[in-house]
């Protein structure tokens, strides 16, 4: 009975908390920040068995693996529900690898310059393991909301001139891009009377032409706002900005939170206009690639172009954002499951690679007293008195041989970025690039665009970052900067996990090639819902019902 | 009415737009502030249009669905406007905090002569 709530444990632990962590001032940080570990924690143990489950099928729907969870008890298509499949089990385990290093990076210092940080970083949880989780649209419109909310609050964390201009302007896109998302939905339940994600996939097949553009324009606004949180092409500009404004650990969280925006479109696309979506079939999967390769293209010529080891990483969040985006226009338009298993890959490599690049990014560029000066200067933002910032002094001891292990760290950043062997960007990329070259489905001119502009990125990737490296560590005069273990433990236990993937590249492949199967076959999701029983009408346990 | 309604969403969100794309903080927010209201009316909309008709049905007994109102889009606009009201309030700090810190209510942060 509690194997079967677990699915909703990840949206309630964070939730919980957070809200009970607001309850106190920041003067009990040090509580804080082990309860927020501890919650993190017991969402990467509870993410970990959602996935065991989706790989071999839970103990309330046996619709390959997938399970489904009805908030309120309400029967299918009238309440809201969680589904949780592959992938969206993959998706929480990303953001709770993601988020344990980030929240101890944090600890070292810069949860300290703001108030109610671990609280804010909870809520963002909350948002993102909801939006991998729901099953109706307008709820998905509620958790990127909670999420969206939390991020504000965490990319203004720290305060300052620069933060604060660039939280304007991406408070500004997002709230208009909420709009967006709503008329879109709007127009949806307008057009089909449903928002339940299943409900649709069902309806879309036997749908009647003369409501199919309607419903069509009423996606595709949809598209919009999902893409301008994917940080595709013509609507990403805010994005190096806002990333390479926010603190360190706040970045390495938000290299996932384009992830949502993909994973949405890869969601509802599949969903929707896969290969039962009967005359919608395969719509705007051209528009997808089109998108993917500017995008991919506009973050090559930015990682060229950076001067600043933080708007570099920004620029390959772009890349990376652009390349599943691309593949998913390709796997719209009947690439074949072989590609998409690929990007999936690479999209955990390169996610987590991302956010051990922002958590790098400040030690790298740290000089004598950075991070003091740094609490200094918000000490005086906030006016606060000096005195109590000395009575935390950094604690934790400073490694030996700082330059040594973030050089290396650096190094296999980049090698994964760049996608050489052996890290899993090169695997995923590979794996990307077979099926793009075999198949023939596929306009050829298309797909081979395509390989040229991944393997170029690489290649951008590899110049622009070597050049930042050579200047940080072989042409640089500065006296060592003073590390703690506390930030460096974070990004090598990121750098551990992505050999691990490495590694283990044959069985995370397996499962990737599991969740495209289960994408291209929507009718396990798009049935199962209605099969699923209200706790109310099972015969076995009448006391659940009257909760 | 459905003219009188269209016309005002397009009213609305026409003058929301022209507004979000200025370049003072203020017009912005009144920009976003105006294009919620036309979002909220078009969710609304999405109900169908029935005039006198109320969307609580009444418990047990046979229901005519067609002599009630759709009350999913009301519940939708409700949350909706909880939240933009929610949003456009930080954003309006945010706005307060970049003016104080910049001395301008330009968006950018800075004149543009400067």
């Amino acid at each position: 009975m509690i194997s079967e709530h677990l699915i909703i444990a990840p949206i309630l632990i964070p939730f919980v908390v957070g809200a009970l962590m607001l309850l106190y001032d920041d003067r009990q940080r040090q509580a804080k920040f082990w309860l927020s570990l501890v919650s993190v924690a017991a969402q990467l143990l509870i993410a970990v068995e959602l996935v065991v489950r989706a790989k071999t099928g839970g103990d309330i729907s046996d619709a390959e693996g997938i399970s489904f969870y009805l908030l309120g008890d309400w029967a299918a298509p009238f309440g809201i529900v969680l589904v949780l499949d592959r992938l969206a089990a993959m998706m929480l385990v990303l953001t709770a690898l993601l988020a344990i290093p980030s929240l101890v990076y944090s600890g070292a210092g810069w949860a300290r310059q703001g108030p109610h940080y671990y609280s804010l970083f909870q809520f963002l949880l909350v948002g993102l393991n909801g939006a991998f989780l729901t099953g109706d649209i307008f709820n998905l419109f509620v958790f990127f909301e909670i999420l969206l909310a939390a991020s504000y609050g965490l990319l203004l964390h720290g305060s300052g001139q620069l933060r604060v201009r660039a939280g304007l302007h991406y408070i500004a896109i997002n709230l208009a891009a909420s709009l967006l998302f709503l008329i879109g939905v709007a127009l949806i339940y307008g057009v089909t009377g449903t928002l339940n994600m299943a409900h649709l996939a069902n309806l879309i097949s036997a749908m009647p032409g003369e409501d199919r553009p309607l419903l069509h324009a009423g996606v595709a606004i949809l598209a919009i706002a999902f893409l301008v949180k994917a940080g595709s092409w013509p609507l990403n500009f805010w994005l190096p900005t806002a990333y390479m404004a926010a603190a360190a650990p706040v970045g390495a969280m938000f290299a996932i939170m384009t992830k949502v925006g993909v994973y949405a479109i890869l969601r509802l696309a599949m969903l929707l206009f896969g290969e039962t979506g009967g005359a919608s079939a395969g719509f705007g999967a051209g528009v997808l690639i089109l998108l993917g390769m500017a995008t991919i293209l506009f973050g090559l010529l930015g990682i060229l172009a950076s001067q600043s080891l933080g708007r570099m990483a920004a620029h390959s969040v772009l890349v990376s954002s652009g390349t599943v985006l691309g593949i998913t226009g390709f796997a719209l338009a009947g690439g074949g499951q072989a590609m998409l298993a690929g990007a999936l890959y690479y999209m955990v490599g390169s996610v987590l690679a991302t956010g051990a690049l922002f958590l790098l990014i400040e030690p790298m560029n740290r000089e004598d007293g950075g991070i003091a000066a740094m609490l200094a200067l918000t000490a005086d933002a906030y006016g606060i008195d000096d005195s109590e910032i000395d009575e935390v002094p950094d604690v934790g001891l400073a490694i030996p041989g700082t330059m040594t292990v973030l050089g290396i760290c650096f190094a296999l950043c980049v090698l994964m970025l760049a996608g050489l062997p052996p890290l899993p960007g090169f695997i995923g990329k590979i794996a990307m690039i077979q099926p793009l070259i075999e198949q023939s489905a596929l306009p050829a001119g298309f797909a081979w665009s395509f390989v040229a502009l991944l393997i170029l990125s690489g290649f951008a990737t590899l110049i622009g970052m070597a050049r930042i490296g050579i200047q940080t560590f072989w042409a640089n005069d500065v006296p060592l900067p003073r590390v703690l273990a506390f930030e460096i433990a974070p990004i090598i236990a990121l750098l551990v996990v992505l050999s691990l993937i490495s590694f283990k590249a044959e069985a995370m492949l397996r499962y990737t090639i599991g969740t495209a199967h289960a994408l291209h076959d929507t009718a396990a999701y798009a049935y199962g819902v209605f099969a699923t029983p209200r706790a109310a009408d099972r015969p076995d346990d009448e006391g659940e019902a009257q909760e | 009415m459905e003219i009188i309604l269209s016309a005002a969403i397009g009213i609305l969100s026409a003058s929301g737009i022209w507004l979000l794309l200025r370049p003072r903080s203020f017009q912005v927010i009144i920009g976003l502030c105006l294009l919620s209201y036309a979002v909220n009316l078009f969710i609304f909309s999405m109900g169908r249009l029935t005039p006198g008709a109320p969307p609580i049905m009444p418990k047990g007994g046979f229901v005519d669905p067609t002599r009630y109102a759709d009350p999913l889009p009301q519940a939708l606009v409700l949350t909706a406007i909880v939240i933009s009201f929610a949003t456009t309030a930080l954003f309006l700090v945010v706005m307060i905090a970049s003016r104080g810190m910049t001395g301008t209510d330009h968006v950018d942060g800075k004149e543009r002569s400067q």
